[in-house]
């Protein structure tokens, strides 16, 4: 028997994220680099560290080879404890009914046992997919105060879009009364951001039940959460404010990274209080050569650059060429953009090569019909041979292009 | 891990004197060097990566900030439940070990570190180098050579600023004459302080020294076994520079402003330099900054301009500064509107709006660690 942890985190991180489309092929969507030297994941297990939690179960099923990696001993974020610390949880084979992970209340269904092992009173369970800075020991505390049997965050979205979220309604008092999947007619902008606390007690009744239950899908949003209210147990919302975005889409990411170039944004990565985590490679301090143009952007270290870069976002071990231009753009480690070549409103994947005089992307002022422009995407490891195109919105895949 | 069979001692406070201010409080190991390492990096990374495993880091009395940035030796991949680093601080003895002259001293200290190593062969090295190099390459001259022990040396002009072993070495690289010189303003064989031997040589030699009251290893262990002993010049002709004083030390880090000097120095494929990880973000480039031929590593906020320097982790320039040819250490922050042109600014200092602080190439300006200006 391990120590006894009062708190256990839980983080789902097996999904395919499919509308990353070419960033997650070969890769879980966790472990998609953000925000110049991280990836998403990054942002949630620092959070657990930095609000005390040091047991946390990651949840990996698609493509886990780079995120296992990542993550390791645990060590960047503090977490290779000698009696906790993070482990990473694939579905495993048992005697009897062995299953992939079916839903996110399957995948903690199937590790009770890993769970039970620290022997917590509170379960948080969080997603690897949003880029945010919270302390989760102020959601446990707020549970805890409510007597709540589950707990979830919510953040003010605007009302018109609040039909695009899962809507909590709640009484004044913070209880919630209401699940509302995407309501056509919102009644509230309190959207769910997937982050739970239950009293681990009670959440193992309802995952034995809901697996239990063979019509059930085995999601918390659609089954365990709707089953407990109808129970009538204790559930409340915990108010986030601060900056938080679910990276989910490949808008969503470019958006995302590109609020990290903002003034005032509400998401201090320099807060030596808060520190962000991240494995590091092992790079030299970057070189901006005579000639070169940087302006309001984040430049990592081992990056070479002799070209113009605006607004834009580079990670590490980036080469930028001579009259190269990027502009509006997020660069991943190790790409290299050649001689000449314009990058602007663009994703370019890890160690992509776009070659001389290409052109990805284009400015949404430049195209009449609004719908056809969007951020346009070079997936990992993809060649573009010397003038290629990539139009606005499109998304190129591995290989060589033309 | 399966190691070479060479047992690595590092010489952490050697040659201090030349670099003045910057070693008042700190070690030669700990000085920082080129935006995000430390001296000691590159000889510890070099061990590393020549696949040795068993370190120890011989300091003065220095030490805290050295102990701070090695730690278990965890960046470097050294913290292993086998060998790994070793720290080894000044043995508690009548006299003080932090001088040159008394080398045999402390290794006569540290005996108990070297008759526990299982390995056969022994690399000492000083740490005032800055170079990215294979020990392999010079334990493997010393096996086929047969020698008793091979010194690597270079060929340029000696070090200004610190005592030099000057080696006159014949056809078959046979080392036969030492001179032991400060100030020779010529060009000439110098010792780059890196030996390899048998390390039960080493402990007999030491021992012997010991008896008779000799404590100086250039002089005692080296010069006068010259014609005792087969002792082989190894020249190293690659990227090097040796810290021997403040000028040198600017030049150093100037130096990796040059592309290929940091392609051979630190952005060597399958060499890398390790370091202490200190989880900043990316550097931020402002709206209206200027960034020309500069080094520059996370955690940095730019707004002003700055061109040919070399600036650490986390370093503000503010708006409408202007900061050329500067060496510019961790946490320092420059405020707005102000100039400064070849100078050296160590970690944590406050240069408040409107300042100006010239230096010259020749002579920089140093400000002093958490100083306000």
């Amino acid at each position: 028997m391990l120590p006894k942890q009062e708190v256990v985190a839980m983080l789902l991180a097996g999904g395919q994220g499919s509308r990353l489309g070419v960033l997650t092929k070969n890769l879980a969507k966790p472990a998609v680099p953000y925000g110049g030297k991280y990836r998403i994941i990054d942002f949630p297990l620092s959070n657990c560290v930095n609000s005390g939690i040091e047991a946390v179960g990651v949840l990996t099923q698609y493509q886990p080879l780079e995120l296992n990696e990542h993550i390791g001993n645990g060590q960047p974020w503090d977490l290779d404890n000698m009696n906790a610390g993070v482990h990473v949880l694939p579905p495993y084979q048992r005697s009897k009914k062995s299953d992939w992970y079916k839903g996110t209340a399957n995948a903690i269904y199937q590790n009770i046992n890993f769970i039970e092992r620290y022997d917590p009173d509170y379960v948080v369970i969080l997603s690897g997919d949003h880029i945010y800075k919270m302390d989760y020991s102020k959601m446990v505390e707020a549970h805890k105060k409510n007597n709540a049997d589950c707990t979830i965050a919510s953040y003010e979205v605007p009302m018109e879009e609040a039909s695009r979220f899962g809507i909590l309604n709640t009484n004044p008092d913070g209880s919630i009364y209401e699940f509302d999947e995407k309501p056509k007619v919102p009644k509230s902008n309190q959207a769910s951001m997937g982050i739970y606390v239950f009293t681990w007690d009670k959440l193992r009744k309802y995952l034995e039940a809901d697996e239990a239950n063979p019509k059930s899908s085995n999601d918390f949003g659609k089954d365990v959460l709707p089953a407990m209210l109808e129970a009538g147990e204790r559930m409340f919302a915990y108010r986030f404010e601060g900056y938080w975005k679910d990276v989910g889409t490949i808008d969503s990411l470019w958006e995302s990274n590109m609020d990290l170039l903002a003034p005032n944004l509400p998401l201090d990565l320099a807060d030596p209080d808060w520190k962000i985590y991240a494995r590091s490679p092992v790079m030299p301090p970057h070189y901006i050569a005579a000639g070169a143009s940087i302006q309001n952007s984040l430049i990592s270290e081992g990056c070479t650059v002799y070209g113009e870069v605006d607004f834009s976002v580079i990670f590490p071990g980036v080469t930028i060429a001579a009259d190269a231009v990027v502009r509006d753009s997020i660069v991943m480690p190790g790409a290299v953009v050649e001689e000449g070549a314009v990058v602007q409103y663009a994703i370019i994947g890890e160690d992509v090569v776009v070659g001389k005089d290409c052109v990805i992307g284009e400015r949404p002022e430049k195209i009449e019909n609004k719908d056809e422009w969007g951020v346009a995407v070079v997936g990992p490891n993809c060649r573009l041979a010397p003038g290629s195109k990539v139009a606005p919105k499109e998304m190129i895949g591995e290989g060589v292009k033309a | 891990m399966k190691s070479n069979n060479l047992t690595g001692i590092i010489f952490g406070y050697v040659h201090e004197d030349g670099l003045r201010e910057l070693t008042a409080k700190r070690m030669m190991a700990s000085v920082p060097f080129g935006c995000r390492y430390r001296v000691i990096d590159f000889t510890v990374s070099n061990m590393v990566n020549s696949g040795m495993n068993k370190i120890g880091v011989i300091t003065n009395e220095k030490y805290h900030s050295l102990m701070n940035h090695l730690g278990s030796g965890k960046a470097f991949g050294l913290s292993r439940k086998h060998e790994g680093l070793s720290l080894l601080p000044p043995f508690g003895t009548e006299e003080s070990t932090n001088t040159d002259g008394k080398k045999i001293e402390v290794l006569d200290s540290i005996s108990r570190f070297l008759h526990d190593s299982k390995d056969d062969y022994v690399l000492l090295a000083d740490v005032d180098i800055i170079a990215n190099m294979d020990y392999n390459d010079i334990l493997d001259r010393h096996i086929e050579s047969g020698a008793d022990i091979t010194a690597v040396y270079r060929r340029d002009r000696v070090p200004a600023g610190r005592s030099n072993s000057i080696y006159s070495i014949d056809v078959n690289d046979r080392i036969r004459e030492v001179r032991v010189t400060r100030d020779m303003n010529a060009v000439a064989n110098f010792a780059m302080g890196l030996y390899i031997m048998k390390r039960t040589l080493l402990l007999e030699l030491v021992e012997d020294c010991m008896s008779h009251s000799a404590y100086d290893f250039d002089r005692d262990l080296i010069q006068k076994n010259v014609s005792l002993l087969r002792i082989l010049g190894y020249e190293y002709r690659d990227t090097a520079f040796i810290l021997s004083s403040v000028e040198e030390y600017f030049k150093a880090n100037m130096a990796l402003t040059n592309v290929e000097v940091m392609r051979e120095l630190i952005f060597k494929p399958n060499y890398p330099i390790y370091t202490k990880v200190r989880d900043d973000m990316p550097a931020k480039y402002g709206l209206g900054s200027s960034v020309s031929n500069c080094v520059v590593a996370d955690g940095c906020v730019i707004d002003g301009e700055i061109e040919n320097c070399v600036v650490s982790r986390s370093v503000k320039i503010g708006k409408g500064s202007v900061v050329r040819n500067c060496v510019i250490m961790r946490d320092t922050v420059i405020g707005e509107n102000c100039r400064l042109d070849n100078v050296i600014v160590d970690k944590n200092v406050k240069i408040t709006d409107g300042k100006t602080l010239i230096g010259e190439t020749s002579y920089p300006v140093y400000i002093g660690k958490a100083k306000t200006v």
